[in-house]
């Protein structure tokens, strides 16, 4: 028993020292993406200004597809199909990222990816290791609530990224809220792994968290790029007003996507994962159902899910109506992050409820972050 | 690109799509707020089309969010009376305002009911119509093609020579394999496919009604009461058992399941080393039930998110601790009070307080009628140097701590008392020798002699209790397949694309046959190109070869458009 004990605490100290080696490269991750966006910023590329002041419209080519001609071997050529924006959007070039085309700012933003990559998997280690010194999912608390989210939301862009989606220029908010996000988790949330820690034997628990977490993650990544969207919109429309925007503001959001494709962006990854947040709070309820004898009962918690549902829920209705696509729209989905993360910290800070400590005379429902 | 030409090529755009475009989904058409005409049947008119409004559904959904907050931070009755009562005594002034507003209790008040049932009026005038069109576009046909291909959001042309004729058949098979619907309208074939969207689309709203009317159900029906039970003893399921109840507006107690239960024996199970040491690894409570009034007895073991469920009443553990066995003596040694105590647990190693009260049957050494109490601190596990806290959630090294009074309870005025709490104001303590508050620590088997005869009081031993939360709530079972259904409904909705296509052959001016394909979706999306480009890819392939190119512009109608397409 004793010697249990002590792998579990060697295991605890090895998961700190992750997590702060995690920490410290993470932020040469955040150097390397600085130094890309900075030599980026050496290249003039001014295509959106170009755009908006030509008159035609331009077209995408699609997926090629050779066709062999019956008999022969001679490749012809196919038909090429021409994309058009719907009417109302504006047609403009995507940006080409933060390098900007340079090729010194490419390698520094590949070093930076490389880096993210490590740390993540440094991170991942030192979420696992906390796992297994307290025998349990790594979410009995608000640290380890942290570092798990972070290291999913790391885990979002990276997957994004290896499916080749254009999500490269996230890398540098990605690195700065994860950094403050384990900031906030190794100084003023720490919990030493000897917590008293509840035994609640539903697998719906154990969906329901995981589900949580990794939906925070996504709402993240949406809510990132709808805010670089209304940053983008705004930009855009300057420009296409005749308006000439400051230096650092052509320069940082020329790089960026074109307003219309981060919207889409933030738009599917929000929609995609609203789902799965409605999966969420319903294995909630049946875990509540199965702990507390009410799958329902406005529980601050609980409460705060439902409004997040139903802020992102007004989110994807606002798109489908008329008056209220776009920057309108944008504003709706900031709000529904606003709850999520309401929900998290500020349920957990200032509310109290059965989610935050123990009531039921178990004391089993204590310090589940969720 | 000038804001004049914009809405001149947008305005180009609306006309060229006409039908096309339209009722690619069911949403219904944003209308200006028209002043209506006057009477009371074009006002109710435009009440229910402003009603029915996406607009208005957006502002109901907004107002449900916002109405949901303050529940969330202001202490609600149905879920803490106590805190209610604690927020009352600080805020005099707030406390009645709360009250009139409903903030007390926000989600069964006046104002977030309206909200929620306004809503949820307009979603059923919102599906009924969409619902109807729908059914009506499953009936009908793809619409015809566009006049002008080229204008849609994905294009593609290609010359060859294959006959018109040929090139729309091949087309028509080809989408019809690929599980378009498709026919053939004038020079076009029109096809769609995705309807399934829509399918979900209806069936998340509907899901929604169901999930609303099973809660709403199951708020007015349901009961909830707790039954606190020490090892040996029993329950059966009637109101004068419980310790308390919660019913439902509409729930009678005729509705009450029977059946009965006893509690053989709880056991708890604790880490006891590590880093998680005290913590809980079993709790569970062996019961005897049977159902009805007259059934057989069965044995069965009820843990914590494992209730016994009998007919649609659930059984769930929610507590436990300790109950000493306590026998009190008086002067002549005649026993006058023998029961298992329970005592509440104060933390997580269930250090616990409470009072054993003797009501009748004692008499002092002067042979006077009194009533005997004792202020009860039990440690389950008692560690040197920790006189006040318990070291360990079970029962290793129990200590029984008590502090006894004699006097007048004060039951008799009619008063309803708390049974963990002792009122002192009639009750005087037992002194020791020195004259102070008469204390002492009993381990099991061990006897406390009270001063000058007044008798004895004995800690036989100790049993647990557990505590049994008893609820109904009907309609979870439709709650449960509402919110599936909704799930699966909003996937369909969001990850199925509703999308059309168009294929035109027509002769061109040179004889050789010009083949046009368009896409359109509902909205944007890469899918439909992409699509566009595979089935032109096997159009292409299978039913219309590439003739050569002539000099000119393949496609005369418009010069600007397709240059990037016919790009080589
Ligand atoms: C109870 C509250 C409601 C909730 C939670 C809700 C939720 C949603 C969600 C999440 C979607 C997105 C699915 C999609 O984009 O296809 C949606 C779509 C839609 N909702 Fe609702 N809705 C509610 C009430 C209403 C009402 C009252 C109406 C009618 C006035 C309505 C009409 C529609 C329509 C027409 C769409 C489809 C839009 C489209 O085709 O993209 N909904 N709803």
């Amino acid at each position: 028993m004793t010697l249990a004990a002590a792998t579990n605490e060697s295991l605890a100290n090895l998961s700190n020292t992750l997590i702060y080696s995690a920490m410290a490269v993470y932020t040469l991750a955040f150097f390397a993406y600085i130094a890309e966006w900075l030599f980026g910023s050496r290249s003039k590329v001014g295509r959106t200004a170009a755009a908006l002041t030509a008159t035609r419209t331009k077209g995408a080519a699609a997926p090629a597809v050779t066709v062999r001609k019956a008999g022969g071997t001679a490749v012809l050529e196919r038909p090429q199909v021409v994309v058009r924006a719907t009417s109302g959007s504006r047609d403009v070039p995507d940006g080409p990222g933060a390098h900007g085309g340079d090729e010194q700012g490419d390698l520094y933003g590949r070093i930076a990816v490389s880096l993210t990559v490590l740390a993540f998997l440094i991170a991942f280690g030192g979420v696992l290791s906390r796992a297994l010194s307290v025998q349990r999912a790594p979410w009995g608390n608000m640290y380890e609530f942290n570092i798990t989210f972070s290291t999913v939301a790391v885990g979002v862009y990276l997957t994004l990224l290896a499916l080749k989606k254009n999500v490269r220029w996230l890398g540098l908010f990605l690195t700065t809220t994860v950094l403050l996000d384990l900031g906030l988790a190794v100084t003023v949330l720490y919990t030493a792994s000897d917590q008293l820690v509840p035994a609640l034997h539903s697998y719906w628990l154990y969906i329901h968290v995981s589900t949580a977490i990794l939906c925070g993650a996504v709402f993240y990544v949406g809510a990132v790029s709808t805010l670089l969207y209304l940053f983008r919109d705004s930009y855009e429309n300057k420009l296409a007003g005749g308006g000439r925007p400051g230096r650092f503001a052509s320069s940082v959001l020329e790089r960026l996507p074109a307003a219309a494709s981060l919207d889409k962006f933030s738009y599917r990854v929000n929609a995609a994962v609203f789902p799965l947040w409605t999966f969420t709070i319903i294995a909630g309820a049946i875990w509540a159902g199965d702990a507390w004898g009410r799958y329902w009962g406005w529980d601050p918690k609980e409460t705060w899910s439902f409004i997040t549902w139903v802020a992102y829920a007004c989110y994807l209705h606002a798109r489908a109506t008329a008056g209220w696509k776009g920057r309108k729209a944008a504003y709706l989905a900031l709000l529904a992050f606003g709850c999520w993360l309401f929900n998290y910290y500020g349920v957990n800070i200032f509310v109290s409820g059965k989610h935050s400590y123990a009531d039921v005379g178990l004391g089993a429902l204590q310090a589940v972050g969720f | 690109m000038s804001n004049t030409t914009t809405d001149h090529a947008e305005q180009v755009e609306e006309q060229d799509l006409g039908a096309a475009g339209s009722q690619l989904s069911t949403t219904p058409k944003e209308e200006l707020a028209n002043v209506p005409a006057m009477g009371v049947v074009g006002w109710a008119r435009w009440f229910w089309r402003q009603l029915t409004s996406m607009r208005v559904a957006l502002l109901l959904l907004l107002l449900l969010a916002l109405g949901a907050i303050p529940g969330s931070l202001i202490p609600q009755s149905g879920t803490d009376e106590t805190k209610v009562a604690d927020f009352r005594d600080r805020h005099e002034v707030l406390a009645p305002i709360y009250d009139k507003l409903g903030l007390f209790n926000v989600y069964s008040s006046v104002w977030f009911s309206a909200v929620y049932i306004l809503l949820f009026v307009s979603l059923i005038g919102c599906i009924v119509p969409r619902t109807w069109q729908f059914v009506g576009q499953l009936r009908g046909r793809p619409p015809g093609a566009p006049k002008r291909l080229n204008r849609l959001p994905a294009y593609t042309t290609w010359r060859t020579e294959a006959e018109p004729e040929q090139v729309r058949e091949a087309a028509l098979a080809l989408l019809k394999k690929r599980r378009f619907r498709a026919h053939v309208a004038g020079d076009a074939v029109a096809a769609e496919k995705g309807y399934l969207r829509e399918v979900g689309n209806l069936a998340f709203h509907i899901a929604l009604i169901v999930m609303l009317v099973a809660f709403a159900w199951g708020q007015l029906f349901k009961m909830e009461g707790n039954k606190l039970i020490v090892e040996g003893g029993g329950f059966s399921n009637t109101l004068t058992q419980y310790d308390d109840f919660k019913p439902g507006t509409l729930f009678g107690t005729d509705d009450l399941t029977p059946f009965s239960f006893n509690l053989k024996e709880f056991t708890g199970t604790y880490e006891t080393s590590g880093p998680n040491k005290g913590t809980p690894r079993t709790y569970q409570a062996d019961l005897t039930y049977s159902e009805g009034a007259y059934g057989e007895d069965r044995r069965t073991v009820v843990k914590v998110n494992k209730p016994l469920e009998i007919d649609g009443t659930k059984v769930y553990l929610t507590a436990h601790g300790y109950a000493p066995v306590i026998t009190v003596r008086d002067g002549k040694g005649k026993v006058v009070f023998s029961d298992a105590v329970p005592l509440l647990p104060l933390d997580s190693n269930v250090t616990s307080s409470g009072v054993i009260k003797v009501y009748d049957g004692y008499k002092n050494a002067k042979g006077v009628s009194e009533q005997l109490a004792f202020q009860a601190a039990f440690l389950p596990t008692y560690a040197a140097g920790n006189e006040v806290s318990s070291s360990f959630p079970a029962l290793i090294n129990p200590v029984l701590n008590l502090e006894p009074y004699h006097g007048d309870l004060g039951v008799n005025a009619g008063i309803p008392q708390n049974v963990y709490q002792l009122n002192k104001k009639h009750m005087k303590g037992f002194k020791d020798s020195k004259g102070k508050q008469m204390r002492e620590n009993l381990r099991p088997g061990e006897t406390m002699q009270l001063p000058n005869g007044a008798g004895s009081v004995t800690y036989e031993d100790t049993k647990e209790w557990a505590n049994f939360q008893i609820t109904r709530q009907p309609a979870s079972g439709w709650a449960l397949a509402g919110s599936v259904a909704a799930i699966l409904g909003l996937a369909g909705s969001l990850f199925i694309q509703r999308r059309r296509v168009w294929v035109r052959a027509v002769q061109g001016a040179d004889g050789v046959t010009v083949v046009e394909m368009a896409g359109l979706g509902r909205s944007e999306s890469a899918k439909v190109p992409e699509e566009l480009g595979d089935l032109a890819g096997t159009l292409y392939e299978e039913g219309a070869p590439g003739a050569p190119d002539p000099a000119e512009d393949p496609d005369p109608t418009d010069p600007a458009a397709p240059a990037e397409g016919a790009e080589k």
